[in-house]
């Protein structure tokens, strides 16, 4: 039998769970047959009967507030509240970490325009004409030289003994602040000596042993409010060893 | 949270304010229906209560492993139908189902029924004399408007079993509702 075939179709025809095609199809049946037809009805009358009937119990007023009142702890918010206790303090840690970064190499960045300013100074003295205002040998010559020119005054040590030779010195200027410049002799190697007077805050991200760049060698420490740079193409034990003696004079 | 009436049937509006993706956006305006679900299920007020903050609370506890975009109605109907499972009542529900069969051969008659809106609580007490089985499903469709996929995933059946139990759930019901309308006041 033809009905057969969409009797069983049936069901999902009226629950709307057949494809367009065949609901089109089991539609024209319909038309044309009278058994389905009634069949038909009957259900869509019992689907409707159903709900209607179906929708019949409600919970109260109280227990609804339960439910909301229930409900409302924690969610999908309340993970993430979660999630960020581990987060807050990984992103706290990677804060402080991305920060020290930032200020150490900020703090590098801020020591190498000195010391390439330094070594400029260097370069340019040992090019001028005249490297030195006053030329002596003899430190107890050009300390003195250098009073009422330098809001500073300084030490200078005992070389004999040693491969170091004085050469003079001359008043210098970094950062719009007056220091001295000495010239030392070592074999054939000129050295500078910058003394000016210490900024506190600038000293602390100073490395004490020598350091080399752009082909100079660089060695800084401060000492009585003053901050001592050695600056020379010359090799780091050579740049300690006038810094050792820099360091014990007086 | 607004409440508004769809199909003559209580609901609740969620609250714009709230995250789409948070548990009370979700699950508020499904309240009413849930609970007519467990009323249905427990035929009991207090039971049925017990099992609406039941779902809430599991629900509530397993929300970080429901997955979003997926269907939450049929998440938490099926929730509370496993948690309504394991009930007191819903133990009897393995019994249940293998006198269904005996129920749908009563139907004696291929005519037809034509069920006017004045029969409605006639229909009420014929579904609360089905078993849960047939009950629910009848409940997921045609009350709940669920697809057949939808029901397959709150009953965890294939969608052949969906199809099948469903018309032997009608039929039980015709069956039922034939006896009524023609026994008279049987059982009422």
């Amino acid at each position: 039998m033809a009905c057969e075939s969409f009797s069983e179709k049936l069901d999902a025809y009226v629950d709307g769970e057949l494809p367009p095609t065949q609901a089109n199809e089991f539609a024209m049946h319909l038309r044309g047959c009278a058994t389905c037809a009634v069949d038909a009805l009957e259900r869509i009358q019992m689907k409707r009967s159903v709900a209607d009937a179906g929708k019949y119990y409600q919970p109260s007023v109280e227990f609804r507030k339960k439910i909301e009142a229930s409900a409302h702890k924690p969610s999908k918010r309340g993970n993430f509240w979660g999630w960020q206790v581990v987060a807050l303090p990984a992103a706290l840690v990677l804060l402080i970490s991305l920060s020290m970064i930032f200020l150490v190499s900020r703090e590098k960045a801020k020591r190498d325009r000195v010391y390439g300013e330094l070594a400029d100074l260097h370069v340019a003295t040992l090019a001028s004409a005249t490297p030195v205002d006053v030329i002596s040998t003899d430190r107890h010559t050009v300390k003195p030289w250098f009073e009422g020119k330098i809001p500073f005054t300084f030490n200078l040590p005992e070389l004999q003994g040693t491969d170091f030779v004085l050469v003079g010195g001359r008043v210098a200027y970094l950062h719009q602040t007056s220091g001295a410049q000495l010239i030392y002799r070592l074999r054939k190697h000129e050295l500078s000596v910058f003394i000016f007077p210490d900024r506190g805050a600038e000293s602390a991200s100073w490395a004490s042993d020598p350091l080399t760049t752009m082909s100079f060698t660089f060695e800084t420490w401060s000492k009585d409010g003053l901050r001592y740079f050695v600056v020379g193409d010359v090799s780091g034990p050579d740049v300690d060893a006038l810094s050792k003696l820099l360091r014990n004079a007086g | 949270m607004v409440r508004c009436s769809w199909h003559g049937y209580a609901i609740e509006v969620p609250d714009q304010r709230l995250p789409a993706d948070s548990f009370e956006y979700l699950a508020l305006p499904l309240c009413d229906q849930l609970y007519n679900f467990a009323h249905w299920l427990t035929q009991d007020r207090s039971e049925a209560e017990d099992l609406v903050q039941e779902t809430f609370v599991k629900a509530l506890r397993g929300f970080s492993g429901f997955q979003a975009g997926t269907n939450f109605r049929a998440w938490i109907f099926r929730i509370l139908r496993n948690t309504f499972l394991t009930s007191r009542t819903g133990l009897k529900l393995s019994q249940e189902e293998a006198e269904l069969d005996s129920i749908i051969a009563a139907d004696p008659s291929p005519e037809a029924i034509l069920i006017s809106k004045a029969d409605r609580g006639v229909v009420r007490q014929a579904m609360q004399e089905l078993p849960v089985p047939f009950r629910e499903i009848l409940l997921l469709c045609e009350v709940e408007e669920m697809g057949y996929e939808e029901i397959a995933q709150v009953l965890a059946i294939p969608i052949g079993t969906v199809m099948s139990r469903l018309h032997r759930a009608r039929k039980a019901l015709r069956a039922k509702l034939i006896d009524r309308i023609k026994g008279g006041s049987h059982g009422m």
